[in-house]
């Protein structure tokens, strides 16, 4: 095995012996090429991360191209995995090992790399057409740049294609797996274990055993470098994490909303139609949602977003659950018909994947910026119950959450992800189904009208409720419609007070919600200089950002909105018990003019939007800041 | 009253009639499809229950207020996305789509399309009047080109689509056309639509007497009619003409107008045939517009397809069928999982 190494080993010296180090955590990324496979090894090593028992966190970050023109900076496509023996919230601030597999991934990603951090380069792809490429006219290994970095220059493609030379394979079909020696690098350099993905090669590709052979061989290979070829005097033990005992799996966003709908929907004992329209970051729960014909779950692929909020409705007035998901731009086209949902009262969940904007903005990008869109973004009075889950794994309670919420209070429910939950993944301890709540469907059998066997569509229980009565129950004949309507009897009507009336009912009926969810939590003083409250995705930032801020001795409390429509019922008391309240967000400050707008307190905002999520220390440093 | 299915008894129109006072425009053509309709769906054994009425905006879209069965009056243009997501979920249900030329063609025109390719199992009844009555008389996308509107004071330029070639295009496998005043025709019409499995469209030349009173006379009055329109039976040529000597033929691929007798024969005109499976000879008839041809009422097209809510309900029978009911513990365990201890 040959190699180029920055320093190799003089002759007649002995090299000291490789050294193990053990890490509380570490971040790693890998980045290359679009086609370079590092979606793939970054899954991988997550997965035998996870497996082998340390708290994970991801942050994918892809192009929005399907192949953008190779080795272009607009081609990159980068996998962060942030590793731990304790509990982490966050993929990662800055990393401690950098994986590059050609020079525009170097110069796309080597700001993000620690001083003396690891800077691992696949060295053959550094020729002057790779350079060009990327826009840079002198060789980033050789001017004396990357100094400040551990830099290994390891020539991975010719490495790669030595270990697999005697499989027959093509020159195209040998370099595809050099994502897998690279892999094998990484493995070592972390110790992780080799056999979750030596199976995971031989599940996938049995049906084709020459890649099959090639895969695991050059994982292997990847690995005996770092070990045999003294190349890294050192690697690093991460050991397994105080995990609360129980059975894990690893989770997507994505992946727990689909899991969620199909739990809630068989809990409460509903058929799920599910409906949607292709667009990133959300086409995976169209796709995962497909799969699961054995719990009777109906998917279409509508024409367009408008068709499929339409498809969801109907289906609900049949009495399914209808639920569609999107990211911005789709809530934008399906506002009239959520319009028409708020006026029919009909349960419907729709959940947005938020993507940077605005406009078609940056598809693959993470954003939290539709919260006003989901609060205000229809014609008229047209309130709507509002949920966000904080994290990959609660995704799954979230979505269960907003089903609950849609059926008991006959209303739609928008979900907001984003595409940061969506793709990122953390361990999720998997429940027991017996465990999960109950949620109570009932149709009425029999005419509410007063003994006149009249049917009245809107005669509203306590809650403000109206009956699901659904088509196929006899004597229950009845039409609804995005008209104004008379309250009780449901007919078409004009009438000046009544239209008030139903104003301000629909948006008691939302506000009741409020009884039926928990009190917002406070980690942290009861009261004090500071409070820091976000929403959405950014909880891991801003928990792990106040967790070192607590550290260093500075009293700061923190709460997590789950809930944004309506609010937890203590939230304006909890705001007044603070001097200062900071509300980072990734958009220009929108739960900050909610919080401002509704509660009469001078909310300041922390204020990212870059497509990234917050880094902790952007957070810490605010925090810092506010406490003079 | 019983929670179980209607006892069996045959409904009368009487009874599909709701209780909300008709607003439609004295001498609206509505008011014979209103009618007919209830008189066509009476007896066909379907339960009042199990009838569901979606309609968009319009004058038309009115309807489902009228029908004393289960309805949604919903938003412009989007009724056959609606119906569809109903009917995918509850293929039990008969499911009738009310639209007009605006709500169907214009703003709707995509969903229609898309319904009608899927073959889901609706029934698409488009009254045509060639105007926006309810927004007060705008031009539409059937109206013809030069028409004087409120929006088009120097007349229309757009070229009208012509609603049964879009559906033919778009592979109706039930495209019919009736007359609001031809009472027997009409209720005749709805019965076949009722009774077909998949899409069936049918458009209705209907009289908007405020807007565009009179639009459709060349088919209704009854003195001139007899040469304006040719009425289609399945299995025989298609003759019109007062005298019945008047014929369509083919000429290469066209229709042509031909008198009988001077060599021409019935054996020269072409046979109606609602079942072929090309769409050709539909859309033909579909092309003849007076005052050029008689322009063809009555059934264009009857064949059988799978329909969409059918094959997506079977997909999911299918899969049951060989690996069970899904349970969600072995859902949630379906990824690697390890143990904690």
């Amino acid at each position: 095995m040959s190699a180029t190494v920055s320093n190799p080993p003089a002759s007649g010296t002995k090299q000291p012996t490789n050294r193990v180090e053990e890490l509380l955590s570490a971040t790693i990324r890998l980045c290359g090429d679009s086609g370079d496979g590092m979606q793939l090894a970054g899954t991988q090593f997550t997965n035998t991360s996870a497996m082998f028992g340390n708290d994970i966190a991801t942050f994918p970050d892809f192009p929005a191209e399907i192949r953008a023109p190779a080795g272009t900076l607009a081609g990159v496509s980068g996998f962060q995995v942030h590793f731990s023996s304790s509990d982490i919230h966050t993929p990662g601030d800055r990393l401690n090992a950098l994986i590059c597999m050609n020079p525009a991934a170097l110069r796309t990603n080597v700001k993000d790399l620690e001083s003396s951090g690891i800077l691992i380069v696949n060295s053959d792809s550094f020729a002057s057409g790779d350079l060009h490429k990327a826009g840079l006219k002198v060789n980033p290994l050789e001017d004396g740049s990357l100094k400040g970095f551990r830099l290994f220059k390891v020539p991975i493609t010719t490495l790669n294609r030595n270990a697999v030379a005697d499989i027959k394979l093509s020159t195209r079909e040998a370099d595809r797996c050099k994502n897998f020696f690279a892999l094998g690098l990484v493995y070592w350099l972390y110790e992780r274990p080799l056999e979750p993905t030596l199976k995971w090669i031989r599940d996938k590709f049995h049906k084709n055993p020459a890649v099959m052979e090639a895969n695991a061989r050059t994982l292997k290979a990847g690995y005996n470098y770092g070990e045999t070829c003294e190349v890294m005097p050192v690697h690093y033990r991460v050991p397994r994490a105080q995990i609360k005992p129980g059975k894990y799996r690893k989770i997507t966003g994505n992946e727990a909303i689909t899991l969620g709908l199909v739990a809630a929907a068989n809990i409460a004992n509903i058929p799920l139609l599910y409906a949607s329209y292709p667009i990133t970051p959300a086409s995976d729960i169209l796709h995962g949602l497909s799969e699961m014909k054995r719990f009777g779950v109906r998917t279409i692929q509508a024409e367009d977003e408008i068709a499929a909020m339409g498809a969801a409705l109907g289906a609900s007035f049949g009495g399914a659950l209808g639920v569609t998901a999107t990211s911005g731009p789709g809530i934008c086209l399906k506002s009239e018909a959520i319009g028409l949902a708020v006026m029919t009262e009909l349960p419907t969940v729709i959940i947005d994947v938020q993507r940077g904007g605005p406009s078609t903005g940056l598809p693959t990008k993470t954003e939290q910026a539709d919260l006003l869109q989901a609060m205000f973004g229809r014609n008229g009075e047209c309130p709507a119950a509002i949920l966000a889950p904080c994290s990959p794994a609660d995704c799954f309670a979230m979505v269960f959450e907003a089903v609950r919420i849609a059926v008991s209070f006959m209303t739609p429910v928008f979900l907001l992800s984003d595409g940061y939950l969506a793709n990122g993944a953390e361990p999720w301890l998997i429940p027991l189904a017996s465990d999960l709540p109950r949620i109570q469907v009932k149709h009425p059998t029999e005419p509410n009208g007063n003994g006149n066997g009249h049917f009245l569509p809107y005669k509203r229980d306590d809650r403000l409720v109206r009956p699901w009565a659904v088509p196929g129950a006899a004597g229950l004949e009845h039409r609804i419609g995005g008209l104004e309507k008379e309250d009780i009897t449901g007919n078409v009507s004009y009438d000046p007070a009544n239209h008030e009336h139903m104003i301000r009912t629909r948006a008691k009926k939302i506000a009741n919600i409020a009884d039926d969810i928990p009190l917002l939590k406070v980690t942290g003083p009861e009261q004090g200089d500071l409070l820091v409250i976000g929403w959405g995705g950014t909880y891991g930032s801003i928990l792990t950002a106040v967790e070192r801020s607590v550290r260093k001795g500075l009293k700061v409390a923190h709460a997590h909105l789950r809930y944004l429509n309506p609010m937890p019922k203590n939230i304006g008391d909890v705001l007044k018990r603070y001097k200062k309240v900071l509300v980072p967000e990734l958009n220009a400050g929108q739960l900050r003019m909610l919080l401002r707008a509704q509660f009469l307190v001078d909310a300041v905002g922390l204020n990212k939007i870059q497509g990234r999520p917050f880094l902790v220390s952007e957070i810490e440093s605010k925090i810092h800041e506010m406490l003079g | 009253m019983s929670t179980t299915a209607t006892p069996l008894r045959t409904l009368t129109a009487k009874d599909l009639a709701s209780d909300q006072e008709v607003r439609w425009c004295p001498g609206c053509g509505d008011y014979s499809i209103l009618a007919q309709m209830k008189k066509a769906l009476a007896p066909l054994g379907i339960p009042r229950e199990k009838m569901v009425f979606v309609s968009g905006i319009g004058c038309s879209s009115r309807f489902p207020y009228y029908m004393n069965t289960y309805g949604f009056h919903s938003i412009h243009g989007r009724a056959p996305s609606l119906a569809t997501g109903l009917k995918a979920s509850r293929p039990d249900l008969s499911v009738w789509v009310i639209t007009g030329d605006g709500d169907g063609l214009s703003i709707g025109g995509n969903h229609l399309i898309h319904a009608i390719r899927r073959n889901v199992d609706l029934k698409i009844i488009l009254f045509n009047n060639e105007i926006y009555g309810l927004t007060k008389g705008q031009y539409s996308p059937t109206s013809r080109v030069g028409t004087r509107t409120k929006s088009t004071p120097l007349g229309s330029i757009d070229n009208p689509l012509r609603p049964l070639s879009l559906a033919i295009g778009a592979e109706a496998t039930f495209v019919a056309r009736t007359v609001d005043v031809d009472i027997h025709h009409l209720s005749a019409t709805l019965k076949r639509a009722a009774e077909h499995k998949g899409t069936a469209f049918v458009e209705v030349y209907q009289n908007c007497v405020i807007f565009n009173d009179g639009v459709f006379e060349y088919a209704t009055d009854k003195n001139v009619k007899a040469d304006t329109t040719l009425y289609l039976e399945h299995g025989k040529p298609l003759i019109f003409g007062k005298d019945r000597n008047k014929g369509i033929r083919l000429h290469g691929l066209d229709p042509e107008v031909v008198t009988l007798g001077s060599g021409i024969t019935m054996d020269d005109l072409i046979i109606h045939d609602e079942r072929a499976q090309e769409p050709s000879l539909a859309y033909l008839l579909s092309r003849m517009v007076h005052p050029q041809f008689p322009e063809c009422i009555g059934v264009f097209r009857a064949v059988e397809r799978p329909t969409y809510d059918d094959m997506l309900n079977k997909q999911i029978e299918d899969v049951i069928k060989v690996k069970g009911r899904g349970k969600l513990d072995e859902l949630f365990a379906s990824d690697d999982t390890w143990v904690v201890q």
